[in-house]
Parts: C-alpha cells; sequence; structure tokens
C-alpha cells in the first residue's frame, strides 16, 4: 500500500533522514519506535507533505507522492494524526470535526462518518459544543483521533498517541487505534512506548538517528536482545 | 449643557471615523493573523478603492453601491495579486524581508498613483443630499453621510462575521492562522486560503475608501497614509489578529481622535493616536482583545 524508497529529507544541513526505506501492507499495523531526535515525526511529514525528500520517492497505492501538494495527499486517503495533537484549541469539538472531513462535500458522509466518530468516541459528544482548548489530555487525543477519522482514510499515520498520558488511558488509545485497524484502515505507528506499540502491530521498523537499524514482525523482535536494551527495559 | 452637546457631536464624528478606521483595521489583522505580516501597503489599497469609486461615480456614472462593490472587487482582486507577486515568494523568508517589502509595494502604490491620476487630490462627488438628522435643536446632528458609513461597516462586519464563523473558507482561514500545518493535514489549501483572507481584507479596505470618498470629498494618492498608520494602530489596540478586536479598536481610535479635536485641538489629534500605540505597547502589548502570543514550534 505504502512503500518508501530510500529517501533522504534535510533540515537545511542537518540531514534527519539517511536513506530509510520500509512498507506498509493493507490492513496492517506497522509500527516505526526510537528514541526522541530519531527522525520518526520526520518520516510522517514527509509522507503526509508537509516535508519533501531531497531523494528517493514515497509510493502510496503506486502513485507518487512527491509532488502532489498536501491537500491531494490528503485526498487520496491518508491522514497524519500529527504529534502533540494539534488540535484547534481556539475552535469547538464539533468544527474541529467538521475540519477532520474538509475535503468532504457530501453532508450526508460527514454526518455518518461524525456518528462513527461518536461511536467510538462518545466523550465528544457530550463536550460537542465545548472549546477544544478545555478538554483534558486524553480527550484532546480522542479528538485528534476522530478528526483523523473524519476524512475515512484507507492509511492512519499516528505520531506519539500515547504522549503525556496516564497509563490507563494509554491503553483504552491503543485498544481504539486497535478497532479502527480491524475496521479496514491501515495503520503506521510511530511511538517511543515500544512495549505497547510492540503489543499491538504486525511488523515493526527500529529507527537510529535517521537510520533503520532492525525490523522485523513484532513476535521475533520482542525476543531481540538488542531491542529489549535499548527500548524495552531490560 | 453645552459639555453634552460636543460630547455627543464629537461621539457621533467619532463613530463615523471609527468605522472607516475599523473596516480598514480588519484588514491589517486578518493578514497578520494569517501570514504574521504587518501589510504596510493596506492604507495604499484603501486609496486605491477611493479612486475607483470615484471613477466608477464620475466616470461610469454608477450610483453608490454598485460603485462601492465594484471597489471592493477591484480591490480585492488588487489584494491578491500583491501577496502573490510580493509576500507569497517571500513565505519561508525572514519577517523583516517582508515587511521591507510590504513598505516597498505601500510607496509603489502611492506613487503609482500619482504617477496615474496625478498628485492632484480630487474632489469626491456628492452622492447623497446634503441633509441631517439634528437632536437638540440642531445643536447635535447627524449627516446622511454619516449615517452611510455606519451602516454600510456594520454590515460588512456583519457579513465578515458570517464569512469567518460559518462559511467553509471562513473555517479554513481560522484553521490556518492558528496552526497553518495543522490546517495542511486537514487538506486545507493554505495558498488558497491565504488569497482568500488577502482579498476580504483588501474589500474591506477598498469599501473604507468610498466611505472616506462621501464623508470628506477629497481624495488623493497619498491619502492611504496616515489612515492607514491609523488603522495599524487600532488594530494594536484591539489586539493584532483579533476580529472583534480590530472594529473596536477602530471605533474607539476614532471616538478618541473625535473627542481629542472637539475638547483640545484637532492638530494634536495624531501625535495622541501614535501616543496610543505607544502606551499599549508599555501596557499591554497584546491589545484588548489579544491572547498571549503563543510561539509555534
Ligand atoms: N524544524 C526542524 N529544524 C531543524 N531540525 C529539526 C527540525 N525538526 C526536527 N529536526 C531534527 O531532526 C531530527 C529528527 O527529528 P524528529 O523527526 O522530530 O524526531 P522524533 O520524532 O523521532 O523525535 C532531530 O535531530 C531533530 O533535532
Ligand atoms: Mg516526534
Amino acid at each position: 500500500m505504502l512503500k518508501i524508497n530510500d529517501i533522504n529529507v534535510y533540515y537545511g544541513a542537518i540531514h534527519a533522514i539517511k536513506g530509510i526505506s520500509l512498507e506498509v501492507k493493507e490492513g496492517e499495523i506497522i509500527t516505526l519506535i526510537g528514541a526522541n531526535g530519531a527522525g520518526k515525526s520526520t518520516i510522517l511529514k514527509t509522507i503526509s507533505g508537509l516535508l519533501r525528500s531531497k531523494t528517493g520517492d514515497i509510493l502510496f497505492n503506486n502513485k507518487s507522492l512527491h509532488s502532489m501538494a498536501a491537500q491531494d495527499i490528503v485526498r487520496s486517503g491518508i491522514c497524519h494524526i500529527p504529534e502533540g495533537r494539534r488540535i484547534f484549541a481556539n475552535m469547538s469539538v464539533l468544527e474541529n470535526l467538521e475540519l477532520g472531513c474538509f475535503l468532504q462535500k457530501d453532508k450526508a458522509a460527514i454526518k455518518k462518518n461524525m456518528e462513527h466518530v461518536f461511536e467510538k468516541f462518545p466523550r465528544l459528544k457530550e463536550r460537542i459544543s465545548q472549546s477544544a482548548g478545555t478538554l483534558s489530555g486524553g480527550e484532546q487525543q480522542m479528538l485528534a483521533i476522530g478528526r483523523g477519522m473524519m476524512s475515512r482514510p484507507k492509511l492512519m499515520l499516528l505520531d506519539e498517541p500515547s504522549m503525556g498520558l496516564a497509563p490507563l488511558l494509554v491503553k483504552e488509545i491503543f485498544s481504539i487505534i486497535k478497532e479502527i485497524n480491524e475496521a479496514g484502515t491501515t495503520i503506521l505507528l510511530v511511538e517511543q512506548n515500544a512495549n505497547m506499540a510492540l503489543s499491538i502491530a504486525n511488523y515493526a521498523y527500529v529507527l537510529e538517528t535517521g537510520k533503520i537499524v532492525l525490523k522485523g514482525p513484532t513476535a521475533e523482535l520482542a525476543e531481540s536482545e538488542d531491542l529489549k536494551k535499548a527500548y524495552l527495559g531490560g | 449643557m453645552e459639555h453634552m452637546q460636543i460630547f455627543f457631536q464629537q461621539l457621533i464624528n467619532g463613530i463615523s471615523l471609527g468605522s472607516i478606521y475599523a473596516l480598514i483595521a480588519l484588514g491589517y489583522t486578518m493578514v497578520y493573523g494569517i501570514i504574521k505580516l504587518i501589510n504596510f501597503a493596506h492604507g495604499d489599497i484603501y486609496m486605491v478603492g477611493a479612486y475607483v469609486g470615484f471613477f466608477a461615480i464620475t466616470k461610469l456614472n454608477m450610483s453608490f453601491i454598485p460603485a462601492l462593490v465594484a471597489s471592493m472587487l477591484f480591490c480585492a482582486l488588487l489584494g491578491i495579486v500583491i501577496e502573490r507577486m510580493a509576500y507569497k515568494p517571500l513565505r519561508n523568508a525572514t519577517r523583516i524581508a517582508a515587511l521591507i517589502t510590504a513598505i516597498g509595494v505601500s510607496l509603489f502604490l502611492e506613487y503609482g498613483g500619482i504617477l496615474i491620476v496625478s498628485p492632484q487630490p480630487r474632489a469626491f462627488p456628492d452622492v447623497f443630499p446634503m441633509s441631517k438628522l439634528t437632536f437638540f435643536d440642531g445643536k447635535v446632528y447627524m449627516t446622511n453621510q454619516q449615517i452611510v458609513i455606519f451602516l454600510v461597516a456594520i454590515i460588512l462586519m456583519i457579513l465578515l462575521q458570517y464569512i469567518v464563523h460559518r462559511t467553509k473558507i471562513g473555517k479554513a482561514m481560522r484553521a490556518v492562522s492558528y496552526d497553518q500545518d495543522a490546517a495542511l493535514l486537514m487538506g486545507i489549501n493554505v495558498n488558497t486560503t491565504i488569497s482568500a483572507t488577502f482579498a476580504i481584507g483588501s474589500a474591506l479596505a477598498g469599501a473604507a475608501g468610498v466611505l472616506v470618498g462621501i464623508y470628506y470629498t477629497s481624495i488623493s494618492p497619498l491619502m492611504g497614509i496616515i489612515p492607514g498608520l491609523k488603522a495599524f494602530v487600532a488594530a494594536v489596540l484591539g489586539g493584532i489578529g483579533s476580529i472583534p478586536g480590530a472594529a473596536v479598536g477602530g471605533l474607539l481610535m476614532g471616538v478618541i481622535e473625535a473627542m481629542v479635536s472637539g475638547y483640545w485641538s484637532s492638530t494634536l489629534r495624531d501625535a495622541v493616536a501614535f501616543g496610543i500605540l505607544i502606551l499599549i505597547l508599555i501596557i499591554k502589548p497584546t491589545g484588548i482583545f489579544g491572547k498571549n502570543i503563543r510561539e509555534k514550534v
């Protein structure tokens, strides 16, 4: 479904992504784990068109995303839920969700998507007219995911959804991610919380300073001594 | 009793003038909100608006409303062209580069205007019969022009409020202002949204230009400089980036100026206007409706 071929991404002179290739198969949950500053967010931003790779290419269903405008990448079915949630805190929950399907013109479809989001996150429905900035951290993450679901994406890019949340909430969010995947959305999940990520993903890539240092099916990786030492606390 | 009359008369004058400042200030604040640029050419767009209105009425024999609409459309287009040609290439440049470019565009419009329409001030035609509403035995009055200015300004502000809060492009404008990257991830076309913001802000300035023409009856190519600066002060007073702030700041600015003229001396009013700017910058740099500036990472 998504194929990244040997991309190099720079911030000015900083070489942040050094020749990375990876593949996301339809229907799976792929996770990308690595320490702070490894380049995880940079990869997601390059997929969604916020950044461009200097060399290499990204193919989504065999179409190159390289010269596609960000809104066309969204239109083609990719949704990026950014690190730190980036909800529109000055707007209501409803307005945030509406912005999530900005490209959808069919009112009935919007309504249906919203009902679908409320099924997953009944708490958002209770707070529909509340200003998004006044939601709790967990609710904001739910809103960010709900807003992403509004566009009915084929591929969802999730950047550290567990960041700053209490363990119980992390569990809840991860089980929702699993449900979204089971309902047919392919997921590329970026995490520092390697244990949680490995527990729901099919395949994992481990990133270190802009390079992939380890990859494999999660069942195998969870046994890997290197990974245990570096990320799983022994 | 006389004090009351002066007060009410200056209040009426101030609200008329303030409505014009408010319309200009809205464009300043909207453009600042979306690309963090103080568009110093904005006052000159208002001048262009006055001239378009002037030619529409005198040469094309249009009546007031068609001339107002023509001026707004022309300025909207001018705003889009200026953004695309002068500011868009600098979107990732330093802020000072964009600011200097804005000053360049301003000078270009001013002296281009002098070249095209001559530096001679022109008399704006009377489009409304000279009559007035009087109060207090005729000691306080409100002219037809003042009523029209006030009504047009109110209608345009309500329309703007509707666009910003109820339409898709308005939501896009607010989203881009708040967080450009997040807006991109929603599939919002940021370039189109910025163009729309320039178009709307410039159209409001164009309307203000026509209104000031019928109010002061004289227009010239450099007429945009001082009102442009005052509208900028009004936008800062209200809290730059805030739409209600620009409206309130503009009205306050007009009323303060009229009061200074009425009670004190009209030669001091500009000094007071810029004195206000200095005071706000010292006491409350974020203005009346301003939020604490959120630095984006
Ligand atoms: N806007 C930026 N400008 C310069 N360097 C950046 C920028 N964003 C990230 N970087 C650098 O790129 C590298 C990868 O960052 P990032 O992708 O955010 O890492 P991660 O998401 O894995 O924590 C880091 O070294 C970071 O300092
Ligand atoms: Mg990151």
